[in-house]
């Protein structure tokens, strides 16, 4: 009973907030509309140094603010995409971009995937081909006595 | 294929997994909210602001610069900054290191009657009420310590309180610093 009520109070708390964190996009002002939808991908797409895992469009943290605003500040002074990312990853580092990029630290990220595949492959066939192979494995001599004992065991009456 | 070869291609897919084992163990300590700094290694960014003091006093990073420094980011509304201030008045008067302030996002009647009654570690204060120098310095939040050389070069940053334990690592540094610039 109370479980019930405390999560339809969440329920209610939340779709009081979520339409709240999109009325804060529209506080932007851009010169343009098509800059506006720059901004939202943007702000989507950089992550708020602060937060663990929210973006800048996301977070009501001090610093999330002010680099909404830097990045609306520099969308409206013709910046491209590729600037701005660049201007917040030369000031906070690689951390602020969701989509990691291929570089030392991250190598073991991407190849590591392809690495364990390879890896698995090579366990099919290394194992696979040894069962196969097992048959042909006999000395000669071996597979005289396998003949001979497999005879033996046709005899009729031999106990 | 010898046995002791076929032996270590058995065992390799175990070994692979205690090397991936040891990779992930090696993660666990690690905290993430700690970032590396981009500004490591580079010229402090250049700015023009006012001093806390006084709205028409201006300074640069150029005044910031001679001497090897700490650049120490703080705000009143920042709980740690009032842990640390204790410690920054020490090792201002007691060492005579040079520390510069970095007023963030704050008010200035409230910061300067913090450092009336808390006393004043710092050179000058740059006031930055909206956060316009945070973002050159990569400022995260506060507090945030910078260590520099006498050339303006940032040695190394640390992020939180700066107390008797967090220091002496950027301690020797500093001396070291001291040493070569004289």
């Amino acid at each position: 009973m109370i479980k019930t009520g405390l999560v339809s109070i969440v329920f209610c708390l939340m779709s009081w907030v979520l339409p709240m964190a999109h009325a804060d996009i529209k506080a932007y002002e851009f010169a343009e509309p098509e800059m506006a939808q720059r901004f939202v991908d943007l702000t989507q797409v950089l992550r708020c140094p602060k937060c663990q895992n929210q973006n800048l469009a996301d977070s009501d943290s001090i610093i999330a603010k002010d680099l909404r605003g830097q990045v609306q500040k520099l969308i409206n002074t013709g910046q491209s995409d590729r600037q701005i990312t660049e201007f917040m990853v030369q000031r906070y580092g690689d951390f602020i971009l969701y989509d990691p990029p291929f570089n030392k630290a991250t190598l073991v990220l991407w190849l590591g995937p392809f690495g364990m595949l390879l890896i698995g492959l090579w366990a099919l066939w290394f194992f696979g081909r040894k069962t196969q192979n097992q048959g042909a494995m006999l000395t000669p001599l071996e597979q005289q006595q396998l003949d001979q004992l497999l005879a033996d065991n046709q005899t009729p009456g031999r106990d | 294929m010898n046995t002791s070869t076929k032996r270590l291609l058995m065992l390799s897919p175990m070994l692979m997994a205690f090397a991936l084992g040891l990779f992930l163990y090696k993660g666990i300590g690690q905290d993430p909210t700690k970032l590396e700094s981009s500004l490591i290694g580079k010229l402090l960014p250049q700015f023009n602001g006012e001093t806390l003091a006084s709205p028409s006093r201006s300074v640069t990073q150029a005044d910031m610069l001679g001497e090897p420094a700490l650049v120490n980011v703080w705000a009143t509304w920042c709980p740690t900054c009032r842990a640390e201030h204790e410690f920054l008045n020490r090792i201002a008067e007691q060492d005579k290191v040079r520390i510069f302030g970095v007023n963030y996002h704050d008010q200035r009647p409230a910061a300067q009657q913090w450092l009336q009654e808390l006393g004043d570690p710092y050179v000058f204060s740059v006031f930055d009420p909206n956060g316009a120098l945070g973002i050159e310095l990569g400022v995260v939040g506060a507090p945030e310590t910078y260590l520099i050389d006498a050339q303006g070069r940032v040695i190394d940053k640390l992020v939180g309180e700066l107390n008797e334990r967090t220091w002496p690592p950027l301690r020797s540094q500093y001396l070291r610093l001291i040493e070569e610039a004289n």
